[in-house]
């Protein structure tokens, strides 16, 4: 089998790791080379490194801090943060980065996705997916590193996701922003939803509060991995702690 | 100080094996000039995306004799791993390195599981050899693909993923890696050195 993966998320402005409740109000969480390091030798099984303010200012992210990572780390890693192009999704990849994912770039010119896959291989690109709840159903958002640019994309969220895919995605991460930061737990009716329309691994982001919620995320909605900041990042959930407990509710995961 | 080559072809994720490599002390040396290459002390071919691209990369920069010929030992990476084998049935079929018999095909495991093949699995050991020295049996490695090598003789270890993943392969002075060394901690990191520790 595949074990499920425990992925800490660094949302990265200018070098530090930040982290906003519901996408707003960033508070500074550490060094991100140092929290990385920390992760690592902790047993996070993949990390995700986010310029979250790259896309809103209209810029890509600096390489030399990809590359800064990518000697530190033995576990993948993929990048994301106003990549746009080819271009700037290779030179992540020959920073070191492992995947590159995109997000409101892949929104403004779906095609993106498919230069990626088609250049890079699908197993490169990571879809990333802002999602929010409107009445019965969900709704794409983007530019949401800034709340002052933030806004819905106009896209159903089930449909974007299978976009996406048959695009060339290979991997879909998909953030449940009524759940980012407040530690309620992933959102399991949207994660399920997502599950079962996609053939290529889906990740859950938003809403981790403690252990329970990821074993519920792996054994309810049936994903292949689990995103979460700042239930690390405060030191609440350590994730030795938070492996013990999903190895002994039965979820595989690699020890 | 141990000294390898890891080919930049344009096609590979190469900054992280040559970081892997440097972290372990090796000398590393990144290039695609053929006569360099011939004259490597030990070789990694890595590999990410697709195989038709990747064998025009190596075709157009005059590196698939030197490959073929390279007689000290030579580690293919991911789909470096690949494209040792015959062919690939990726797109409309690709010619590759035929270095090891067989066909690549697409991974076509059971419903319930996604495709690619993304994270952490075990490694069953099939065969002693000395790359997998000091590895215990279910170590974990990282994979990231979408198509398989044919499982057979060369099979030195292998994941499971609803159908056999050939993990390890080898044929005399090649071997190959389904899954990324470079990001499979310290079982990876193990494999890397002993690879190092060939017989060059």
């Amino acid at each position: 089998m595949t074990a499920r993966r425990i992925i800490p998320c660094l949302d990265v402005k200018d070098g530090r790791v930040v982290k906003g409740v519901r996408f707003e109000g960033h508070v500074d969480m550490g060094d991100a080379a140092e929290l990385a390091a920390r992760y690592r030798d902790q047993g996070a099984d993949e990390l995700v490194f986010y310029d979250i303010t790259a896309s809103p200012e209209g810029r890509t992210l600096d390489y030399g801090w990809v590359k800064n990572i990518a000697r530190l780390l033995d576990i993948p890693f993929s990048v994301a943060g106003g990549i746009r192009s080819v271009e700037q999704a290779g030179r992540c990849l020959d920073h070191g980065a492992d995947k590159v994912s995109v997000n409101s770039p892949a929104l403004e010119r779906p095609e993106l996705i498919s230069e990626l896959a088609d250049r890079f291989g699908a197993q490169c690109v990571v879809v990333g997916v802002d999602s929010k709840r409107a009445g019965d159903d969900w709704f794409v958002h983007q530019y949401t590193g800034d709340p002052t640019a933030s806004r819905g994309a106009g896209r159903r969220t089930l449909d974007w996701i299978i976009e996406a895919q048959e695009l060339g995605a290979g991997e879909i991460v998909l953030n449940c922003m009524d759940e980012d930061g407040v530690r309620r737990g992933y959102d399991i009716a949207q994660l399920t939803a997502a599950r079962a329309r996609l053939t290529i691994p889906l990740v859950a982001s938003g809403g981790a509060g403690e252990a329970a919620h990821f074993r519920d995320a792996f054994q309810q909605a049936g994903v292949s991995g689990a995103l979460a900041a700042s239930v690390f990042h405060t030191g609440s959930l350590a994730i030795p702690d938070l492996k013990a407990f999903l190895i002994q509710s039965g979820v595989e995961v690699r020890p | 100080m141990t000294s390898v080559t890891v080919l930049t072809y344009g096609a590979g994720n190469v900054a992280s094996v040559q970081f892997a490599l440097e972290r372990l002390g090796a000398t590393v040396r990144l290039t695609a000039d053929p006569a360099e290459v011939a004259d490597s002390e030990r070789l990694i071919l890595p590999g990410v995306g697709a195989a038709g691209y990747a064998m025009a990369r190596l075709s157009d920069l005059g590196l698939i004799e030197p490959i073929r010929a390279f007689p000290r030992p030579l580690l293919g990476v991911c789909l470096g791993q690949q494209l040792l084998f015959g062919t690939s049935e990726e797109g409309e079929g690709v010619a590759m390195l035929g270095l090891l018999p067989g066909t690549v095909r697409a991974l076509t495991p059971a419903a319930d599981r996604p495709v690619p093949h993304m994270g952490w699995s075990q490694l069953s050991l099939v065969q002693p050899d000395p790359l997998l020295d000091g590895l215990d049996d279910g170590a974990w490695a990282y994979f990231v693909h979408g198509y398989v090598c044919p499982d057979g003789d060369a099979t030195l270890a292998r994941a499971d993923y609803g159908v056999p993943v050939p993990a390890v392969v080898r044929s005399a002075n090649r071997w190959g890696c389904q899954f990324h060394p470079e990001r499979s901690a310290a079982a990876g990191a193990r494999i890397l050195r002993n690879f190092l520790e060939l017989d060059a």
